[in-house]
């Protein structure tokens, strides 16, 4: 019995979260629904879509110590809607939360916090990129976030173009047409500092933000996803995702070095488990064998810190990965729904 | 043949019923007053824990405004987007009922969620979370029975719309904080942060409360083992030529004790059901009472209906079972190393009982040198309470010795061969009343102990109040520029106009309030000081020197003289004063210092002193003249009234509770008169023989056991006081922070003594008219018949 | 000393009225001492005990020198028992809180005779001057019995009653103990009437009544 227990009592639509992913495919009464052909308008697209049920500003990085270390955080802002709209005060139906993660070959700090709109202790601008829940704020030029005895600050920037999945940011999940609205920024680069105890460690790298919004997602059978975002040592760059249902759908995008992008439909993209591992969670696969044939890509994907659960109100894996075979790099894999 | 012995060893109950009654009586009544303790002290407890958690106090550290007034939603979102993990909480009342608004998304783990349980159906319209019989007109409510009473808990935006809340009545802060975080007043000004110094307000004051009840179960436990343990001695006792005729029959020594041990339990068991079932309806018809108690003393709702809650029926048991086994334990003990063939004759009492009494008196002195060497090391509520228990115990032991020293005594001084008889007569009787004269003495200490608390309390904290509130009225101006204008209002209609300012400060380095009053004889005349220099009012507000309160000279280790180290300034103490049910320290400084340490300051809170006719006047002109919210102007006859019928049904409990355990301890004497009555026929017929009358001696027996009582209580005073001091000295020290002078009630010791001696005249009256009452040829058998 | 005239007593036991002294009439001068014997259930304890006192007269009279015993209510009777005769029980006479000194001087000063020369003669004659620290249930059987004639010798009573004082001692014992006590009875010129089972004790004294069934024989 805990406080997030009342909120779920207290707030039930949000036991959206509560109920894990699979909840994102019930149904959409009321909300917007994403549709083919749609003009994004920047910066205004940055911001918060209240009129759809869920919506996420997705940050992940793979950093290098000065000594080598590789080291993956995470900075993620959901937001979840009771009702399609946006109001005041205490009576703003929009739900904020936040997971944060700092991953080191042996270890992996993880932190969340809720927040409700109306009030301005969670949001997003429509000025221009700019997320924040408490004192954690993500823009394109910085990221920070934080737990009891970890921190991390980084200085971001901008080296290439925004980037659209599937059919120009038009994102199909399933074979039955749940789809969301998809972008990413994957290339930016990072510089700043990880704070672990009383240990300060400078790191560089790159990051990748993802931004997607829907109100159904998934479809009623779909359980979870794999989800891959890969950086090869060659510039160029992989987004491949399986959902897992009564068939498997894939997606995926692949990203050339100076932004331009090629989509691939269902069952192009192939990704297999090849091994399993415990973590403080459930077992989950942490060894992937992962395919492009129209690239040309056949590599493995192997987890740097295979105990990256998240054990958090909403529980996932989450965490970063190194890519072996025809194509080196690095990158992070996600994994939910499992149990 | 196990069979027959056992048959053999009930059979006796059959022919002494009175025994019986005796045996299951003291079971039962020392279970009952025991488990009727506990009953109200869990049903308290419980209630009160409820309220904790719904408020979520006594656990967080809190922020409020130093102004009292709410604190604005931006300023939580300025704190939150900083990295400071706090959580708001609005609330207020509504037709009576507490209605507390937690913002669920930010709230810590526990707070206002014991009651509330998965299970529960999921709503799909505002909800409120009530306890029993709460209705909120025009929102849904769910009955949640764990929630504290009286109370509707709920998302904060419904229930600021309900109550009309403009901001957050308080923040709390989550025990978990990120690594890094700007100072508070970096980021909001005028807030207070409130750290649970080892609890919070409400948590201290209730505690004062449930240790007061926690004192009384523990002697009435004690009281209670004292009265088990002397009905199964007697019983065992009593049962000795039986046993004597099973052996000799063949029966082996381990069947019998193994069979009486099995009917110790079984009986132990029957006794402490009936018990915690009496215990009951003790903590049923004192309850109301308690409950009532606790919501006027400190504004926390206790259920009013009883729960019967495992913790305290169990624990009833327990204490029965064990208390009967470890009785027949001593008596088990010496059944097994009795000869064969000695003993046929019950020896309830005996000369020889010299070596027992010499263990017991070394037993007893070493007790009190433990209590000795605990109230010079003792520095919590572990070592108070083992102070407390070694001291009752070691006189409980001693009780015996000192008695029979009493008697002997008396014995030397008595004039003519009745009085000498009757002298030695009771110290030769003191091994079969000792036992029940322990159950009263340790009755009667309680008493004086617990009232002479209770009393120091009440008396320190109506000084205290006639202290505090001096002054006939009290404002609450709305803002700064109201408060301007309400001294504007009120200069040249009153006597003096104080105002009530507080600057949150470091002194020493600990947490403080400063305050800087204005020079006013209402502080000259009215504040008490434990210690102060000459003139310190004139060095006060000199700005020479500060004056502390208790909490702050104690955490500090401040005396007078010490040197105060305060923002912008260091002053030596020149006073210390007494401060009750505040956990935090306090600084008063001269109003000059203040004013320049502080310019912008601006009290929002005064002191009204005005002539006492003029109090209902001014009450008028303010709230409809100046147009001040009447709750804004309080009339301190009123708080002051209210305060000390608190403490009246603070006493109805601890009252009925006094009668309650000397009345188990006239009972206890009772039981031991009846059971040696038969014992003293032999005794006192030779007297009658020799020409005594019976009534002669039927009024003699009366007298002995007052006379006994009576000395009792001469042991039991100083012992009650003693008590009185650890509660107030060493135990509220560790418990609260500050020490309660000690007052003593001669008038209410006499009180005590009078009721003392009419218990236990009544109880001696019975076996007394019994005696009187025996047919001579009775009394001839006992020289012809071999018995 | 002792005159009964037509003394009658009844109690009820068992539902039943058992009618025990059925009109007895006796004497007894000073200074002289007299054996009743009889069965067990004669009456003859029942008679003692009237004489003394201790129980209520149905019809008849009990005179003790001038004083009629019947006449007497229970404070009466109770002052009588302490101030002119003196009874000594089969057992259980002693006071167990009170030391054997204290015993002995017991009833001499409840009825104001204490003479403090005589009580220690007497505890020299009874030879337990060694004992007087000592409680009763210290004592042995024939201890405490002599105990018990120096207590109720010591108030010099006119009258002594007995009650089979030696019921609980063996024989030699017994007789030992009754020589005592006609030698010092003697010596105080008080009157004697025992009762008792032992035809040879009996001889001992001066006079002997039977009593059979609640009849003189």
């Amino acid at each position: 019995m805990n406080a997030r227990v009342l909120a779920l009592l207290l707030l039930w639509p949000l036991a959206a979260f509560g109920q894990g992913f699979a909840g994102l495919g019930s149904d959409a009464d009321g909300f917007a629904l994403p549709q083919r052909g749609y003009t994004f308008d920047f910066p205004t697209d940055h911001g918060a879509h209240p009129e759809y049920r869920i919506e996420w500003w997705y940050v992940t990085a793979n950093l290098t110590g000065d000594d080598g270390a590789e080291y993956g955080v995470q900075w993620t802002l959901f937001r979840s809607a009771l009702a399609p709209e946006e109001a005041a005060g205490w009576s703003s139906p929009q739900v904020w939360m936040g997971h944060a993660a700092l991953t080191t070959e042996d270890a992996h700090f993880t932190a969340e916090r809720f927040g409700r709109g109306g009030i301005g202790q969670a949001g997003a601008s429509d000025q221009q990129l700019s997320a924040w829940i408490d004192d954690w704020e993500l823009d394109f030029s910085h990221m920070t976030a934080s737990g009891t005895d970890w921190r991390y600050d980084l200085s971001l920037s901008e080296t290439g173009p925004l980037v659209f999945h599937g059919a120009e940011g038009y994102s199909v999940k399933s074979a039955g047409g749940q789809a969301s609205y998809y972008y990413s920024q994957p290339f930016l680069a990072v510089d700043g500092t990880l704070t672990i105890g009383n240990e300060d460690i400078h790191v560089t790298g790159n990051a990748w933000l993802d931004r997607e919004w829907s109100s159904q997602p998934l479809a009623e059978d779909q359980s979870g996803w794999d989800w891959f975002s890969l950086s090869f040592d060659d510039g160029d760059k992989l987004m491949g995702f399986r959902l897992r249902g009564a068939d498997t759908y894939t997606s995926a995008t692949w990203i050339d070095a100076d932004g331009g992008t090629t989509a691939y439909t269902d069952g192009a993209f192939m990704a297999e488990p090849l091994e399993n591992s415990p973590t403080s969670g459930p077992e989950v696969p942490v060894l992937w064998q992962v395919q492009l044939p129209e690239r040309g890509l056949d590599v493995t994907v192997s987890a740097i810190n295979p105990d990256s659960w998240m054990p958090l109100t909403t529980q996932y894996w989450e965490g970063p990965v190194t890519v072996t075979g025809t194509h080196t790099g690095r990158g992070y894999l996600e994994m939910t729904g499992y149990e | 043949m196990r069979r027959q012995a056992l048959i053999a060893l009930l059979s006796y109950w059959r022919r002494n019923w009175l025994q019986f009654f005796t045996l299951l009586a003291g079971l039962a009544l020392a279970t009952a007053l025991w488990s009727g303790v506990q009953a109200i002290n869990a049903e308290a407890r419980a209630s009160y824990d409820a309220a904790a958690a719904t408020l979520g106090e006594g656990q967080y550290t809190q922020i409020t405004a130093n102004n009292g007034l709410p604190i604005a939603v931006e300023d939580y979102v300025a704190l939150r987007r900083v990295g400071w993990l706090v959580s708001p909480v609005v609330e207020g009342r509504l037709d009576g009922v507490r209605l507390i608004g937690v913002e669920p998304l930010t709230a810590p783990q526990g707070i206002g969620t014991t009651a509330l349980s998965i299970e529960a159906e999921l709503p799909s319209e505002p909800t409120l979370w009530v306890s029993s019989g709460v209705s909120v007109d025009g929102v849904t409510t769910v009955e949640t029975p764990e929630l504290a009473p009286n109370t509707a808990i709920g998302d904060i935006g419904l229930v600021s719309d309900l109550l009309g809340a403009q901001g957050i009545s308080r923040l709390l802060v989550l025990s978990d904080q990120p690594v890094r975080q700007p100072p508070l007043e970096s980021v909001v000004q005028g807030l207070n942060v409130q750290t649970p110094q080892g609890g919070s307000d409400i948590g201290r004051l209730t505690d004062s409360f449930h240790l007061n009840l926690t004192a009384f179960g523990f002697l009435s436990f004690v009281v209670g083992i004292f009265i088990v343990n002397g009905a199964v001695g007697l019983a065992f006792e009593q049962r000795r030529p039986l046993v004597r005729t099973l052996r000799a029959l063949g029966v082996p020594l381990r069947t019998v004790i193994a069979i009486m041990a099995a009917e110790m339990a079984v009986l132990s068991l029957l006794g402490g059901v009936i018990g915690v079932v009496i215990g009951y309806f003790i903590a049923a018809a004192l309850l109301p009472d308690v409950a009532a108690t606790l919501q006027g003393l400190y504004g926390a709702d206790v259920g009013g209906t009883l729960a019967i809650r495992p913790v305290w029926w169990l624990s009833g048991l327990g204490i029965a079972l064990l208390g009967g086994m470890a009785a027949s334990a001593s008596a088990l003990w010496k059944l097994s190393r009795m000869p064969l063939l000695a003993g046929a004759q019950p020896r309830a009492w005996s000369m020889q009982a010299g070596r027992g009494r010499v263990i017991q008196t070394i037993a007893g002195l070493f007790m009190l040198a433990a209590a000795g060497i605990f109230a010079l090391i003792a520095d919590g509520l572990v070592t108070g309470f083992a102070l407390l228990g070694t001291l009752l115990l070691g006189a409980a032991l001693l009780l015996p010795m000192v008695l029979n020293a009493a008697l002997a005594l008396g014995q030397r001084l008595a004039k003519g061969p009745v009085w000498e008889w009757f002298w030695a007569d009771t110290r030769q009787q003191l091994p079969g009343l000792s036992l029940a004269l322990a159950a009263l003495l340790l009755a009667m200490a309680a008493n004086i102990g617990v009232s002479t608390m209770v009393s120091s309390f009440r008396q320190t904290f109506v000084g205290f109040l006639d202290q505090r509130l001096a002054a006939e009225l009290y404002v609450t101006a709305r803002d700064e520029e109201d408060a301007v204008a309400l001294e504007q209002f009120l200069a040249g209609k009153v006597e003096s106009v104080l105002p009530i300012e507080q600057i949150d400060v470091e002194a020493n380095g600990l947490p403080a309030e400063l305050y800087g009053p204005i020079d006013d004889r209402t502080y000259r005349d009215n504040w008490r000081f434990l210690s102060q220099v000459p003139q310190m009012w004139d060095i006060v507000q000199a700005g020479e020197g500060v004056a502390i309160n208790e909490q702050l000279s104690y955490r500090g280790d401040l005396q007078l003289g010490d040197m105060l180290e305060l923002p912008g300034i260091t002053l030596p103490v020149v006073g210390i004063y007494g401060d009750y049910g505040n956990p935090i320290g306090q600084v008063i400084i001269g109003r000059e210092v203040f004013k320049e340490l502080y310019p912008d300051s601006q009290a929002l809170r005064y002191g009204v002193r005005v002539l006492p006719e003029d109090v209902a006047a001014l009450t008028d002109q303010l709230v409809s003249e100046y147009g001040l919210p009447e709750a804004n102007v309080i009339n301190q006859a009123g708080i002051k009234a209210y305060s000390l019928d608190i403490f009246e049904r603070t006493f109805t409990v601890t009252g009925a509770l006094n009668w309650l355990t000397l009345g188990v301890a006239g009972f206890a004497i009772l039981m031991s008169l009846l059971t040696l009555s038969g014992m003293r026929i032999p005794q006192l017929a030779p007297l009658w023989a020799l020409g005594l009358t019976r009534g002669r001696l039927e009024r003699l027996e009366i007298l002995r056991t007052v006379m006994l009582t009576a000395w009792t209580f001469v042991f039991a005073l100083p012992l009650g006081l003693a008590l009185a001091w650890v509660l107030l000295a060493v135990v509220n020290v560790a418990a609260f922070g500050w020490r309660l002078p000690m007052f003593v009630f001669p008038t209410s010791y006499v009180f005590l003594l009078v009721q003392a001696l009419i218990a236990a005249g009544a109880a001696a009256l019975w076996p007394a008219l019994k005696l009187g009452r025996t047919p001579t040829s009775h009394l001839l058998k006992v020289f012809a018949n071999e018995r | 000393m002792l005159k009964i005239r037509d003394l009658q007593k009844s109690y009820v036991s068992a539902g039943q009225t058992v009618q025990v002294l059925k009109g007895v009439s006796l004497d007894l001068a000073g200074a002289e001492t007299l054996a009743l014997t009889g069965e067990s259930g004669s009456g003859k304890s029942t008679l003692l005990h009237l004489a003394a006192g201790l129980d209520v007269v149905d019809a008849g009279d009990v005179f003790v020198g001038e004083t009629n015993v019947g006449k007497l209510n229970e404070a009466g009777r109770a002052h009588l028992r302490r101030d002119v005769v003196g009874v000594i029980f089969q057992q259980f006479n002693l006071i167990p809180s009170l030391t054997v000194e204290a015993n002995i001087a017991f009833h001499a000063r409840l009825a104001g005779k204490y003479d403090a020369d005589w009580c220690k003669r007497l505890a020299d004659r009874i030879g337990l001057t060694e004992q007087l620290g000592k409680y009763p249930e210290q004592l042995s059987g024939g201890q405490q019995q002599r105990v018990a004639i120096a207590r109720t010798l010591a108030a010099k009573p006119a009258l002594v009653l007995a009650d089979e004082p030696t019921g609980n001692l063996d024989e030699e014992t017994a007789a030992q103990v009754i020589a005592l006590m006609l030698e010092l009875v003697s010596e105080t010129g008080a009157a004697l009437l025992m009762v008792t089972h032992s035809s040879a004790l009996a001889a001992m004294l001066d006079r002997r009544l039977h009593l059979r069934a609640g009849q003189v024989a």
